[in-house]
């Protein structure tokens, strides 16, 4: 998922209609969707693999971090001694070049800092971005004019860059995956701000919204009552959105050296090296490489899937003609 | 050979038969009308004229000759030949009709040259040609025009234009006033009449309104539920109807010309409003949608407020509701109580939150005021639900799994749970159907006789507005023109407004609406 | 002022006033702490004395707003530098000098900038053609076989990060085939040839995931149009696939291709500076990162504010445009 793309996905986002679904709604229109439910699936044996990552590499009897300077072969610059980069029944997928760590408990920590940091990074984006994005709908008109031109601005601010500089000022003593997410969550909530403050508005237009002003309800209530629920299935699609993103975005920085540094592994940190190595250790590319492609895919399919489910829209889009669409449109109108 | 020659038509939508074996012709140069509520299928009829569910997924069954086009067995190029060239098609909603990026002229041009081998620049005088002859003024500069930049009305002409331009032989014409003012529907519909007397060009009018089918046509054909209920010349089947449904459907049309049973009105003044006036938007854009409005409400009175788009009448209902703050004015309860106004909206699908059951949307005004006993809540909902002709068993249901009709009882319930003692009804019917329509005015009517209510009630339609009104007030640009008891304001309206409106409504029967048409043309020369 | 011309002077004024946010915040962000500037400056090795000797150089002991002021003094008049023993002249713009070498952030951009600009126009070129193409082809072919490969290809292109589709490539072709030598830049105007063919590769691992992005946006808003009322309308009037394709729904896609070129710059950027460094093109990317790498602040600022500059311009360009291919778009 690119960071451009959510811009798009931001803007296709269905501010117009609200989702007249609950929870059950929501996971038959999912059921129905083979590549989404594969993608779920996946993405469910990726979490349970980071969350077990410790018992897993208990099991392998190796740990992510211990140096293993006598199976590599210092002689040739540290390339793997054995063929397919050292893999052996202790080290199920050999070990890194010129370290000697384990590989397969760098892979399976890293997939922990990878999901870790980019779950906690759309926690950090959904929190700031809705509660801007509901205070400017609600606000006075000079609180929206503020709110908004700075969400413009922080839109405006390339994701990638400003993390990058940001991580430059913070002393190292702060632990990286807490400060990476931290970062990356603080620069990148303007999207989710502006779509919760288009469907606020547009939310707060519809009769209902003035049906429970009438009733006598607060400003507070009407929010909790009437508006948050029809924001939240929003949310919740642009927030399976982000998920891959910050995957994205964690790993160029790690990539780069300046986000997760050793000795924590982290998945982009582990490609910074494998283009010397390629030809000794294919694995050592190809491993993190894959993890990557995998989970990004997985999570970009199951956030597809999310918007379909939520957004009935999004589906009879596939569903081009003229005489379905306008009976179902007549039917809406009802009779009684 | 007919010009069209539908048999045993059958159409489905996967397991929803939209049409169930509806057979009709039309012969050359006559007009008909498909007649029904929505859900009838009357569109799908019309759209498998042109064969324009193919590729669709719905499945065809039957024949259907078009000017002499088998369309179930045409091929694509041929069906392609039709399609404009031999049969044209008007459709409902003239803004989202026609293409926002391209000047009409360029439109009209290009469906100009599917049809005619002609070059670029002729199709573009053709274009001009047919415009003005829909009456757009000024055609060689507005065919530069893109749609947003036309009315309403004149984008409607120009779609016309658009079906003139490869002098089709049969006119299909989609609900094409559903989306107009009512003064707009009446150009309209005579511009129709003229083409067909000019051209000669057969007529299948497709439309939800008997009224506007009065006008238009020679013969209709009711539907209802896929089928014909009853065809015959529109004299017959408007003016002595022999199937009950028929007879159902024209005893629920409001007319405008009948007088109504006055109600018990008290001379105790429930609210009074005086001067009030709102503007939207600030500097040069600001604009005045209510100016200078001032009125009493009686208890036990119905006050109509008729206006057409852009009058400012949901604007009043808003202020005197207080959802919106009017900028000059002041409302004023009668008995110097709070004035316990609520409302009835328009929309049935977005009046109520679609994620709570309807019990729940009814108890807000309860809960707001402080009840906390949960036995007397649901008890007092439940009076409620009886009271508006829904069942006890409907409290736990949610929006969704009711009709129309019955999302608006539930919203005129939930508004008698605050104990109002004024109702601002907001076109409360107008996206409901013909009879069901009836059921809900007839509701209101007896809940007021009951409770001793004050109603406001919007519309812009007339005859609705006339069916439950004691008085009436015409509102245009922001301001009343004319207002006074029902009878006197219907009877004898004096202001030219007022008149003009009147006679724009489409009569019920057939010779009115030419003798009526005859006294538009006059008031148009006038 | 109406019409176009004044709604370019608005939009003119609207983005140097979204600037003139940005560089606020980020001034205040990077130099709001003075202990930490001096420190981080001198490096880890200063002692305390040497460490306030830097903050008295940089004048950290007077308040942030009046910093601040000397700033943009720079960037507007200029502003003179001393260095110990002799004054620099930083004409405007002036971004200030770098605490590592003493040389002139303004003139490291300018020297790297071309390069940049290389690799972002020419991927940019490559992911429109690309990208609006692939779009337009699925949704001519939608609903076949060849709609759903193009679909699976668009979607794995989307989760494939930039430097992962780059290492792929540069082991692939220059590595394992052999096919092109490991790109080194050459100015375009030293050898347009070589200039090119060095950037090839660089160009494709930046444009082919914003391409699949590209892709998916022109097919759904071409969706969405063909969903329309009026593709209705041009189908009922005999009007062929072909125009109603080519000519009504691709004009439907315009308006949200433009929008998200213009959004495209900000992530290419990030996605130039991967490029950069991946494949060790000298450009603002990588100075971005060994600046970071070495805290080298006022360059971090100067990149940030250039780059700033660039995505604020880009979308200023794109409501212009977008005001004038669209007029129905109110002009405020």
């Amino acid at each position: 998922m690119s960071e451009a793309l959510l811009a798009v996905e931001a803007a296709a986002t269905d501010t117009t209609v609200p989702a007249a679904s609950g929870a059950r709604q929501f996971w038959r229109r999912l059921r129905t969707q083979r590549a989404a439910l594969v993608a779920a699936g996946v993405v469910a044996l990726l979490v349970l693999v980071a969350l077990a990552a410790p018992l897993l590499t208990a099991l392998e009897g190796q740990d992510p971090t211990t140096y293993h300077p006598s199976l590599v072969d210092s002689a040739r610059g540290g390339v793997p001694i054995g063929s397919l980069g050292g893999a052996s029944a202790d080290h199920w997928f050999g070990v890194e070049p010129q370290t000697g760590r384990d590989l397969f408990a760098r892979l399976v920590h890293g997939a922990r800092v990878s999901l870790g940091v980019a779950l906690a990074a759309t926690v950090v984006q959904v929190a700031i971005g809705t509660t801007v994005g509901v205070a400017a709908a609600l606000g006075k008109r000079w609180v929206d004019q503020l709110l908004s031109r700075f969400t413009d601005v922080m839109v405006a601010m390339p994701l990638m860059i400003m993390s990058l500089a940001l991580l430059a000022i913070v002393p190292p003593s702060f632990p990286r995956p807490v400060l990476v997410a931290l970062v990356v969550g603080l620069i990148g909530w303007g999207n989710i701000a502006r779509i919760v403050r288009a469907q606020t508005l547009t939310l707060k237009e519809l009769d209902h919204v003035a049906a429970a002003r009438l009733s006598g309800w607060g400003t507070w209530s009407i929010a909790r009552r009437e508006l948050l629920p029809g924001v939240a299935a929003p949310i919740i699609t642009y927030a399976a959105l982000l998920v891959p993103t910050n995957i994205t975005v964690e790993a160029a920085l790690s990539f780069l050296g300046v986000g997760v540094k050793p000795p924590t592994p982290s998945w982009g940190q582990m490609l910074t090296a494998a283009d010397v190595w390629y030809q000794a250790a294919p694995q050592y590319l190809l491993l993190p490489a894959g993890a990557l492609f995998i989970t990004v895919l997985a999570l970009t399919v199951l956030g597809d899937g999310v918007r379909t489910a939520l957004d009935p829209r999004a589906a009879s889009r596939l569903r081009i003609g003229t005489g379905r669409r306008r009976e179902s449109k007549a039917d809406a109108g009802g009779t009684a | 050979m007919s010009l069209v020659d539908v048999t045993d038509l059958r159409v489905d939508f996967g397991t929803l038969r939209a049409v169930d074996g509806l057979s009709f012709r039309l012969e050359e140069g006559a007009a008909l009308a498909l007649v029904g509520e929505s859900g009838s299928g009357k569109s799908t009829v019309a759209s498998a004229l042109l064969g324009l569910h193919r590729g669709t997924g719905a499945r065809v069954e039957g024949t259907v000759e078009v000017a002499g086009t088998d369309v179930q067995r045409a091929s694509d190029e041929e069906l392609r030949r039709l399609r404009g060239g031999r049969a044209a098609m008007v459709f409902q909603d003239p803004l989202s009709s026609l293409d926002p990026y391209y000047a009409i002229g360029d439109q009209i041009a290009e469906v100009y040259r599917v049809h005619a081998r002609v070059s670029r620049r002729a199709a573009r005088a053709r274009a001009v040609e047919v415009l003005d002859r829909v009456g757009i003024p000024d055609a060689v500069r507005r065919s530069r025009s893109r749609p947003h930049e036309f009315s309403g009305g004149m984008r409607q002409r120009a779609l016309i234009a658009m079906a003139l331009a490869c002098e089709p032989r049969l006119l299909i014409a989609d609900e094409p006033t559903t989306a107009l003012d009512v003064t707009v529907q009446a150009q309209v519909l005579d511009l129709l009449h003229t083409l067909r007397e000019e051209t000669g060009m057969g007529l299948l009018l497709v439309t939800h309104d008997v009224g506007v089918a009065a006008e238009s046509v020679d013969e209709v054909l009711v539907m209802r539920h896929g089928r014909a209920v009853e065809h015959g010349p529109v004299t017959a089947v408007l003016g002595a109807p022999s199937e009950p449904y028929t007879r159902d459907l024209l005893a629920a049309v409001p007319r405008v010309d009948a007088s109504r049973a006055p109600s018990e009105v008290s001379g105790e003044v429930v609210l009074r409003a005086t001067g009030l006036r709102r503007e939207f938007g600030r500097g040069k854009r600001a604009f005045t949608a209510v100016d200078d409005v001032s009125l009493t409400l009686h208890r036990g009175e119905t006050l109509g407020v008729v206006g057409e788009s852009g009058s400012g009448k949901t604007t009043l209902g808003r202020m005197l509701v207080g959802l919106l703050e009017p900028t000059a004015g002041r409302i004023e309860p009668g008995g110097g109580v709070r004035p316990d106004v609520q409302m009835v909206f328009q929309d049935p699908v977005s009046s109520l939150n679609p994620r709570r059951s309807v019990g729940e949307s009814i108890a807000d005004p309860l809960r707001a005021r402080g009840e906390r006993d949960e036995g007397r809540i649901r008890e007092r909902v439940r009076e409620l639900l009886e009271r508006v002709g829904l069942e006890a068993a409907h409290h736990d249901r949610y929006p969704h799994e009711f009709s129309g009709g019955q999302r608006q009882r539930v919203g005129i319930a939930r508004a008698l749970a605050a104990d109002p003692r004024v109702i601002v009804c907001d076109e409360p019917v107008s996206a409901l159907d013909v009879t069901t329509q009836a059921q809900v005015v007839a509701l209101l009517g007896e809940l007021q006789r009951e409770l001793g209510l004050a109603l406001v009630f919007v519309a812009h339609d007339l005859a609705v507005v006339r069916q439950v009104s004691d008085r009436v007030a015409v509102m245009r640009r922001g301001r009343i023109v004319e207002s006074g008891p029902a009878d006197q304001v219907y009877e004898d309206p004096q202001d030219p407004y007022t008149r003009q409106l009147l006679a724009a409504v489409p009569a019920l029967d057939p010779e009115l609406a030419a003798r009526r048409r005859a006294a538009r043309r006059e008031l148009a020369i006038a | 002022m109406n019409g176009v011309p004044g709604f370019v002077l608005r939009r003119a004024v609207g983005a140097a006033v979204t600037l003139l946010v940005i560089s606020v915040i980020v001034y205040v962000v990077f130099y709001a702490t003075p202990g930490n500037v001096a420190q981080i400056t001198c490096g880890p090795r200063c002692s305390p004395e040497q460490v306030h000797q830097v903050a008295r150089q940089l004048n950290l002991d007077d308040p942030l707003f009046v910093r601040y002021g000397h700033f943009l003094q720079g960037l507007v008049a200029g502003q003179d530098y001393s260095t110990g023993t002799s004054v620099q002249h930083c004409s405007a713009p002036c971004l200030g000098l770098s605490y590592q070498s003493d040389q002139q952030v303004t003139q490291l951009i300018l020297t790297k900038l071309p390069v940049s600009l290389s690799l972002v126009a020419g991927a940019m070129v490559i992911w429109l053609v690309l990208g609006v193409g692939t779009g337009v082809l699925s949704a001519w072919r939608r609903g076949r076989l060849s709609e759903r490969v193009l679909t699976g290809i668009t979607l794995a292109g989307t989760a494939t990060p930039v430097f992962v589709i780059g290492l792929v490539l540069m082991i692939v072709v220059c590595g394992e085939l052999q096919l092109l030598p490991f790109p080194q830049y050459v100015a375009l105007g030293d050898d347009p040839e070589q200039w090119a063919w060095n950037l090839l590769l660089p160009w494709l691992s930046l444009a082919l995931i914003e391409a699949a992005a590209f892709a998916r946006l022109t097919r759904a808003s071409m969706l969405e149009t063909l969903a329309e009322d009026h593709i209705r309308t041009f189908r009922a009037y005999g009007v062929g696939e072909r125009s109603i394709v080519g000519r009504h729904a691709l004009r439907g896609a315009f308006a949200p291709v433009i929008a998200l070129n213009a959004n495209n710059v900000g992530s290419a950027i990030g996605g130039a500076v991967l490029t950069e460094t991946l494949f060790g093109l000298p450009g603002v990317g990588q100075e971005l990162v060994h600046a970071v790498n070495v805290v080298d602040l006022p360059v971090v600022v100067g990149m940030v504010l250039v780059i700033g500059f660039f995505v604020v311009l880009a979308n200023a360009v794109a409501d212009v445009l977008y005001a004038v291919a669209d007029r129905r778009v109110v002009l405020t």
